[in-house]
């Protein structure tokens, strides 16, 4: 907590405490409607918070971290429905087949020094080829789709994650209050200094001693395990799999967006970025029902996201940040 | 304390560097001179760790460091102040300032790294807390110097430090140059500059096309009419 708010004003802490308490209490006052909006938030703010890790701490673009998500949904999901293993077992599995995946690409990528733009390809062509691989693997529900059996119980079950929307929304929240803390740690560590020096100038950053491969790996690894573990949540949350939405470009680019629009980079971005873009989604559903045209809504709401990136460029976080006067001035710019 | 032999260094079939040797002694200035694209960055840079030559040694007191990486390189007390300075713009000064003392040689003596560069550069104390890319050229020459003392190096190769600065701001980045040297810091400085890096350095290379064609005294290659000619045009 003491590192998140470092350089905060106390105005930036009373918000933030309100705001953590709200979130805590939220169950209590709003219905089952925007509950359900506020867990897909919360889930979309914490793989943007493991995908900020690569390119916003490290400077790396993934343009594939459904595969992450994917992997660590099936691996879960399937070892759940075939040897009844419970989710808070399944997650070592996730989560080390994450990494794996993440590894692998990150040694493809950093050894033959594949940059940017190529790295962010290699990325989507691992995320496709796994999609059609699984869609091809009986055991895995192929095309068809895995599903998760769905009891009513009258009690939650978090160790098994079967339960109430309101233990789903419970778990979320405190994944990504962990991945805030743990993405805040680390980004005031040693590791997260090197990881700036990356993203600001690789070559300068090299001739620095800064060791690129590992620090890049170690980011790698710690973003797709990260993102391993929102798979595990997001397989038994909606309890269906289909290998073309699991582990598509498109779903990628959903996991993503939120960071981009909240800003890369920046700790509260991720956050932020869902907050505006989920209910954004939902009003414009309501906007556009009546229409009764196909493609309204996804027309209006992708001119929404488009004007929010012209006019922020760098995201609305740092935007907000100045505007509600947050830094102390004691840190260079907002976090 | 460093000696480079035979080196030779390539950019796949491009041959950059042709058995360079060099030799820097503990305390000196050395200079090494050319055009552009002589191979005077390749050599910085190989140096450095940042490229595996082909063929040839590099011994720092006395250990054979050809194509070791770059960190245990840095580690060794050898630190490099890039060519076009290189600061991590987005970061504050006092971050930049930091990223230069990581490693472990580096860790211990932070602090007095720290009060040290400030010392030099009173500017940078100034500007601590400022984001690196608003600071003038002439400030982020002093910064990029800066970041580098901090990894306490025994031998600095500076790469063009007078690149795109004011004539009176490269006048002092060469009187620090000397005074961090008078400190006992021994340096390699690159330069497109001759007449300046010569009159600075005790001994010089004279780098053409990868090879080294002439090498001396740095006062004696001032008078030498082939360096008269190409590189001061007199």
């Amino acid at each position: 907590m003491r590192r998140i708010l470092e350089g905060a004003s106390p105005r930036a802490r009373v918000l933030l405490a309100a705001l953590g308490a709200l979130l805590l209490a939220a169950p209590f006052l709003v219905d089952s409607y925007v509950l359900s909006v506020l867990i897909i938030v919360l889930f979309f703010a914490y793989v943007g918070q493991a995908w900020n890790l690569m390119l916003g701490f490290a400077g790396q673009l993934s343009l594939g971290h459904a595969l992450f998500v994917g992997i660590g949904a099936y691996a879960s999901a399937a070892l759940f429905v075939h040897f009844h293993l419970p989710p808070w077992a399944g997650v070592f599995a996730a989560v080390a087949l994450a990494v794996l995946a993440g590894s692998v690409i990150g040694y493809l990528g950093f050894r033959f020094s594949i940059r940017g733009a190529y790295f962010a390809l290699l990325t989507i062509a691992f995320a496709e080829f796994t999609g059609i691989a699984v869609a091809h693997v009986d055991w895995l529900g192929g095309s068809g789709g895995l599903f998760l059996p769905v009891s009513n119980r009258a009690h939650d079950d978090l160790a098994n994650l079967r339960g109430s929307p309101t233990m789903f929304y419970y778990v979320i929240l405190t994944l990504t209050a962990g991945a805030l803390a743990l993405c805040s740690w680390l980004l005031n560590s040693r590791l997260g200094l090197y990881w700036k020096a990356i993203r600001e100038d690789q070559e300068a950053a090299e001739a620095l001693g800064v060791p690129l491969f590992r620090c890049k790996m170690i980011a790698v690894a710690i973003s797709s395990g990260l993102s391993g573990i929102g798979g595990v949540w997001y397989a038994f949350y909606y309890n269906n799999l289909f290998p073309e939405t699991t582990f598509g470009t498109s779903h990628s680019i959903e996991l993503i967006l939120a960071t981009v629009v909240g800003g890369v980079g920046t700790l509260f971005g991720p956050i932020l970025g869902a907050f505006v873009l989920t209910p954004l989604g939902e009003v414009m559903t309501a906007l556009t029902e009546g229409i009764g045209i196909d493609g309204v809504k996804p027309f209006f709401w992708g001119l929404a996201v488009a004007a929010i990136v012209l006019f922020r460029p760098s995201g609305l976080w740092p935007w907000l940040y100045r505007l509600l006067a947050l830094g102390n001035g004691t840190r260079g710019g907002p976090r | 304390m460093l000696e480079v032999s035979d080196l030779d260094v390539f950019y796949g079939d491009a041959q950059a560097l042709d058995g360079v040797s060099l030799r820097v002694d503990e305390g000196e200035i050395v200079a090494v001179v050319g055009a552009n694209g002589a191979g005077k960055s390749t050599l910085i840079r190989t140096i450095a760790g940042m490229h595996r030559p082909r063929r040839g040694s590099i011994r720092f007191r006395g250990t054979e460091i050809a194509g070791w990486p770059s960190h245990r390189v840095c580690d060794l007390g050898i630190g490099q102040v890039a060519e076009g300075r290189q600061i991590f713009p987005s970061l504050t000064v006092a971050e930049n300032l930091e990223t230069g003392a990581m490693l472990p040689r580096a860790r211990a003596s932070r602090r007095s790294s720290l009060e040290r560069v400030y010392h030099l550069f009173p500017r940078l104390r100034e500007r601590a807390a400022q984001p690196a890319g608003t600071l003038s050229g002439g400030e982020q020459q002093m910064l990029a110097i800066g970041r580098c003392l901090m990894g306490a190096p025994e031998l600095v190769m500076f790469d063009e430090p007078s690149l795109g600065l004011a004539p009176a701001i490269v006048q002092s980045m060469l009187a620090i140059i000397r005074q961090l040297n008078r400190e006992g810091l021994t340096c390699v400085l690159v330069e497109q500059n001759v007449a300046v890096s010569l009159k600075l350095a005790g001994h010089a290379y004279v780098l053409e096309n990868g090879r080294v064609t002439l090498s001396g005294r740095g006062e004696e290659l001032l008078r030498d009419d082939r360096v008269r000619e190409a590189y001061l045009g007199l």
